[in-house]
């Protein structure tokens, strides 16, 4: 707690105050930086939230379990699915549901092609925030493939409300796996561009090198998750420290960089990317045939008590507590998400920075605002 | 005399590497079989441009007797979680001269709707599908509102002589 005090500072009179957003590109949603400027160097940066806050927390205890599931897509609208499954997996867990093995591996499947998505676009739009537009058209092309199987087998590209509890809403289309394992040959072709293209790039080399570092002890400190704290070496991925699915049977790693700057957190996504293709190549063999969903009554009921569950979202871990006194409704949800605790580290990290490496810093933070206001 | 020589060596790896990038645009410049970008009004009437399961909008197919699947039991409007779906039922005469409730109007805001998908999968007599019409953007609010049930429509598991005797 100390230390995160003493990172405010008392304002003195020749500050300069600048406000970055709420419509600043580079902060990809309506977020409100205030900067406390000398010359054009940060001292400060005061996040101001609450631009896009819904009350999504409030509205899930007037919706039944499997209604609340489709609100989870509108936080982190990037990890969709692994939102969804979040919530899926908590109620499951509640009534000690059995998933058959089918709908385990396809949402391992789906979880790391959206995760794989994310970080796509993120690269996209990093390279765009640093001045290299090259780098989002080709990020964008390969996402389009991924989009395009999630439009065959469900119908929509971002905001898929695909699973409930119990399994998904109806069955994957026939071609889907063909389709996932096509995909991996293909980007596995395409990665070595990605290299090419941005991470061998002198400039953007020396614009994200050595800026912004963030030490472990600060990462554990402000609970930063997922690539953004495992770039600082806090070893934090939930699907390896407590699994869930199956991803306890499939072999993949946890990408640890220690240097904990903006170019470790970058290289810890574009590492990721590869560890997910290893994932989908396992998972996509392993989808036997079966039902797509177990029997689940139409309304679901927690017993009385307080669930918890934990997923990995592309930006780290998400949280969803629940706590029902046997209705149909909740009578509390909270949503621990990733993104708000990212956000507030950038203070700490960004000071003494110019206003450019704020930009650097924060793109590399991979925020998704409407997962902070919720 | 070691510094300049390594501020001519930057020069050189900042030029290596920038000539790495350009080389892959380059490479896409000229191979034009790998075009990726469309141009979208245009090929919209030349290919089926979204899948088959596409969430569009929710509809109520109708067969060729202008017939429905839905009884007006209401479980949809139940299970919209905003209230995107309103169903008003009439009574009408059956065969037997009985009453029974029917539907009357089945109110959709595509407005509202989230494109979750429940009230499809709830419905008991798999009334209303996906759509995949996609286009929906209109000047007037209201246009999104619209009334699944057909005029003149009825549900199939009436007899066709009650529904010459409605309309
Ligand atoms: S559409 Fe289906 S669920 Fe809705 S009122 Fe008609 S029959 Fe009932
Ligand atoms: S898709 Fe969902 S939001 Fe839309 S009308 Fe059906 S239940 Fe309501």
């Amino acid at each position: 707690m100390s230390e995160v005090i003493k990172n405010y500072i008392v304002r003195e009179n020749e500050d300069y105050i600048v406000n970055m957003g709420p419509q600043h590109p580079s902060t990809h949603g309506v977020l409100r930086l205030e900067l406390v400027l000398s010359g054009e160097t940060v001292k400060q940066v005061v996040p101001h939230i609450g631009y896009i806050h819904r009350g999504i927390e409030k509205m899930c205890e007037y919706d039944t379990y499997k209604q609340i599931v489709h609100l989870t897509d509108r936080m982190d609208y990037l990890s969709a699915h692994i939102n969804n499954e979040a919530v899926c997996l908590l109620v499951e867990n509640a009534l000690e549901i059995e998933v058959p093995e089918r709908v385990k591996y396809i949402r391992v499947v789906l979880d790391e092609l959206t995760r794989i998505a994310s970080h796509q676009l993120w690269w996209s739009a990093y390279g765009m925030d640093l001045g290299a537009l090259t780098a989002f058209f080709y990020g964008m092309r390969d996402r389009e493939k991924i989009l395009d199987i999630f439009e065959e087998s469900f119908g929509s590209r971002l905001l898929h409300s695909f699973n409930t509890p119990g399994g998904l809403m109806h069955d994957v289309h026939p071609n889907f796996q063909k389709h996932a394992m096509e995909f991996v040959k293909y980007f596995r072709k395409k990665l070595p561009e990605y290299k090419q293209l941005l991470t061998d790039n002198v400039i953007f080399r020396n614009r994200t090198q050595g800026i912004g570092v963030m030490s472990r002890e600060t990462a554990i400190a402000y609970g930063v998750t997922g690539p953004s704290g495992r770039g600082s070496g806090f070893s934090c991925d939930v699907r390896k420290i407590a699994p869930y699915g199956v991803y306890d049977q499939l072999e993949f790693e946890q990408i640890l960089y220690e240097q904990g700057d903006s170019f470790a957190r970058y290289m810890v996504r574009m590492k990721e990317m590869e560890q997910s293709l290893n994932i989908i190549e396992q998972a996509v063999d392993k989808i036997t045939d079966g039902p797509f969903t177990a029997k689940v009554k139409p309304i679901i009921k927690l017993p009385e008590g307080e669930y918890y569950q934990r997923v990995e979202t592309a930006r780290g871990e998400l949280g969803v507590y629940v706590v029902s006194d046997g209705k149909k409704f909740p009578y509390r949800v909270r949503f621990r998400s990733p993104n708000f605790s990212n956000l507030f580290v950038l203070n700490t990290i960004a000071r003494g920075h110019l206003i450019a490496d704020l930009v650097a810093i924060s793109g590399s933070l991979d925020l998704v605002i409407p997962d902070i206001d919720r | 005399m070691s510094g300049i020589i390594k501020y001519f060596a930057d020069i050189l790896h900042g030029l290596k590497t920038l000539w790495a990038g350009m080389r892959i645009t380059g490479k896409y410049f000229v191979s034009p079989g790998e075009i990726v970008t469309e141009q979208y009004p245009e090929i919209r009437h030349k290919k089926q441009i979204v899948s088959d399961r596409f969430k569009g909008e929710v509809i109520m197919p109708h067969d060729e007797n202008n017939q429905h699947n839905c009884t007006g039991c209401g479980v949809c409007e139940l299970n919209c979680p905003n209230g995107s779906i309103e169903i008003i039922t009439k009574r009408i005469p059956d065969e037997n001269g009985k009453m029974v409730r029917v539907i009357d109007k089945h109110i959709y805001h595509l407005s509202m709707c989230t494109f979750c998908g429940l009230c499809i999968k709830v419905c008991p007599t798999q009334a209303l599908a996906w759509g995949q019409e996609f286009e929906h953007a209109v000047y007037d609010r209201t246009k999104l509102t619209k009334v699944l049930n057909k005029p003149g429509s009825s549900y199939k598991g009436l007899s066709s002589k009650k529904k010459e005797a409605k309309s």
